[in-house]
């Protein structure tokens, strides 16, 4: 019991040093900040305008894609904390500590959804901007975006292996673009799992990002009338789906990322 | 007292590379062990592992009543640890960094904040304090990541080359408040690569080369070992070799050793300084027309020449080649 109090003491000292750290260095911020921006903007005007959906706007079901593949690029971010935690040798320090040893990573995949709250709030105030809205609740509303946080923060967890694993901040940037941009790409992130080719298809329909999007979808209301049900059972329950998978990346990346935590050391 | 410190045949291997091949230690409480060696002797990795931050191929260690491989945790809580290379976070300030870890050390808000600014006071960084770390020069890095070891007041620290980048004022700051520590009585493993630091501050140096135990004893055994402090002399010409070698027999505390192509004398004594002016005067006194002199220290180059056989470090310097073949010369006439 005590263990456990300890370990969350210990990571709230680590979190605030993390805070510290987006305060003192805010051009990373800056950038954190413009690339949702950016991003929004560059597929409402380029793709929302070309392609048309049965009975609504583009415009609006891309958003939630838009969303999704964002926060999961969040994830990088904890990968390069850490890795460079490695490299300055702090990690080092750390470890010589009588603290909880989960703490370090806890402490920072806590902090780093500091990252995606705030990317959230922008990229949802630009899609005001540009014309998007939640036609549900606001209550439905806030639980898409606790939905979207939920699994960008369990994704992280397998960043954070990667970090440990290879402590170098390019290998992580490739690594995170390689993995993620595909797995958010063969989705129906940007267009509807139905209009990809069959292999494609059933890999869309059983990944967590189209799962993610897709509940995140209804929760806005952003979802057409008149689109034909999901045939796929993730698609059909996205909302659990999502969850599922979000608490299977904890379960097996949370306990490896610790593991592999009592070796890093400092490369060279 | 007993051993606070101890190791039994340590090894840890990086694929081809022994970084250390069987190392034992003991280091008695509230004593300061000095592990001196040269570059890729093992010293980090020795000290890392006894830190619980890697784990031997083979062996064991106990460190302040706790097994490292199997009690970590019960190690982690008696010791801090200075690496060799500073281990702060650029963008928090020397305040932050320090109240950090006293937090990390469950000091407790209050406390952790006082034993910071406390420290900051006796590394001289109280102004420096409110500054981000990624403003402070090299020594002051230097003085805060060692501040940060004793945040808890660890009964064990572990040091990693304290000194090494520092100018010759902080280094003897520092060694002051090195020696203060232990007076309080905390136990101190240092490494180091200056023999004159080791002497300074250590009461039982070990020399390690290729990760192996290869001499062990007080300062002054290993001084006498290498042949202590020396006087060389060489005379301008040949006819005054004689009476420049009856004078320094005076002042020797052993036996002269004299290189007659080079017209050098040279004389192990004691007393540094004084007694180089001493015999100055009388080599003076007696006319002797000198060509050069100096004051020679055993420099880790000379234990590890007496020793080993080999240079200290493989790609010496002209200084240290020089010295080499003195020293070479010295132990073949
Ligand atoms: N992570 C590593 N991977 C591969 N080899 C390593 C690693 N760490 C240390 N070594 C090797 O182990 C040997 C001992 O290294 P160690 O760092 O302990 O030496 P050291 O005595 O601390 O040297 P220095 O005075 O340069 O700090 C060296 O040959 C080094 O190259
Ligand atoms: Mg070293």
């Amino acid at each position: 019991m005590m263990a456990v109090v300890h370990m969350f003491a210990d990571a709230a000292v680590i979190a605030k040093r993390n805070m510290i750290k987006i305060k003192r260095v805010p051009e990373v911020l800056v950038f954190v900040l413009l690339s949702p921006i950016m991003f929004v903007l560059l597929f409402a005007y380029v793709f929302g305008g070309s392609i048309s959906i049965p009975g609504g706007s583009y415009r609006e079901f891309l958003i939630a894609g838009i969303f999704a593949q964002t926060v999961v690029f969040g994830s990088t971010f904890t990968g390069v904390g850490i890795a460079d935690d490695i490299q300055k040798g702090i990690i080092d320090r750390f470890r010589s500590l009588p603290m909880s040893q989960a703490a370090v990573l806890i402490g920072r995949t806590a902090s780093d959804v500091v990252y995606n709250v705030l990317t959230l709030l922008i990229m949802a105030l630009t899609g005001l901007v540009v014309g998007w809205r939640i036609h549900s609740s606001l209550w439905e509303g806030l639980v898409g975006f606790g939905l979207l946080l939920a699994f960008a923060y369990a994704f992280s967890w397998t960043m954070a292996l990667v970090g440990l694993l290879v402590p170098s901040v390019e290998v992580i940037n490739n690594a995170s673009f390689m993995v993620i941009f595909p797995v958010t790409f063969i989705a129906n992130t940007f267009v509807p799992a139905e209009n990809l080719p069959t292999v494609l298809r059933t890999f869309a329909e059983w990944n967590p990002i189209s799962s993610l999007t897709q509940a995140v979808r209804e929760l806005f209301g952003n979802i057409p009338p008149g689109t034909p049900d999901p045939t796929a059972w993730p698609l059909q329950n996205p909302v659990i789906y999502t969850l599922i998978w979000a608490a299977l990346i904890i379960a097996v990346f949370a306990p490896l990322a610790s593991l592999r935590y009592q070796k890093a050391v400092k490369q060279g | 007292m007993g051993n606070v410190i101890e190791a039994f045949g340590l090894v840890k291997r990086y694929g081809e590379v022994v970084a250390l091949d069987g190392l034992d230690l003991a280091v008695q409480e509230g004593s300061v062990f000095g592990l001196l060696g040269p570059n890729g002797a093992g010293k980090t990795t020795a000290v890392s592992i006894l830190a619980t931050l890697l784990i031997p191929d083979s062996g064991s260690a106990r460190v302040a009543g706790a097994d490292v491989l199997k009690e970590p945790a019960r190690v982690r809580e008696r010791i801090g640890l200075s690496g060799q290379y500073a281990a702060l976070d650029e963008h928090l300030t020397g305040l932050e960094n320090l109240d950090m870890i006293g937090r990390l050390y469950r000091l407790g808000r209050s406390r952790s904040r006082a034993r910071a600014r406390e420290l900051l006071e006796v590394f001289d960084l109280s102004e420096a304090g409110s500054r981000p770390v990624k403003t402070y020069s090299g020594g002051m890095r230097r003085r805060l990541d060692l501040a940060g070891a004793l945040v808890a007041s660890p009964p064990v620290l572990f040091l990693d080359e304290p000194t090494t980048g520092l100018d010759p004022r902080s280094r003897l700051d520092l060694w002051g408040v090195i020696r203060e520590l232990v007076a309080r009585g905390s136990t101190l493993l240092l490494t180091t690569q200056y023999l004159e630091e080791a002497d300074h501050l250590a009461d039982r140096i070990m020399v390690i080369d290729q990760g192996r135990d290869i001499a062990q004893g007080t300062p002054d055994e290993l001084k006498t070992l290498v042949g202590g402090e020396r006087i060389e002399v060489t005379v301008v010409s040949s006819s005054d070799l004689p009476r420049a070698q009856e004078v320094m027999q005076r002042f020797a505390v052993g036996e002269l050793a004299s290189e007659v192509r080079n017209r050098r004398v040279t004389a192990p004594i004691s007393g540094g300084a004084a007694v180089l002016t001493k015999a100055l005067r009388a080599l003076d006194a007696e006319g002797v027309n000198l060509h050069d002199v100096g004051l020679r220290r055993p420099t880790l180059n000379d234990v590890f020449l007496t020793l080993t056989g080999h240079a200290a470090e493989p790609n010496g310097t002209r200084g240290t080649s020089e010295d080499q073949s003195s020293v070479r010369g010295k132990a073949t006439s």
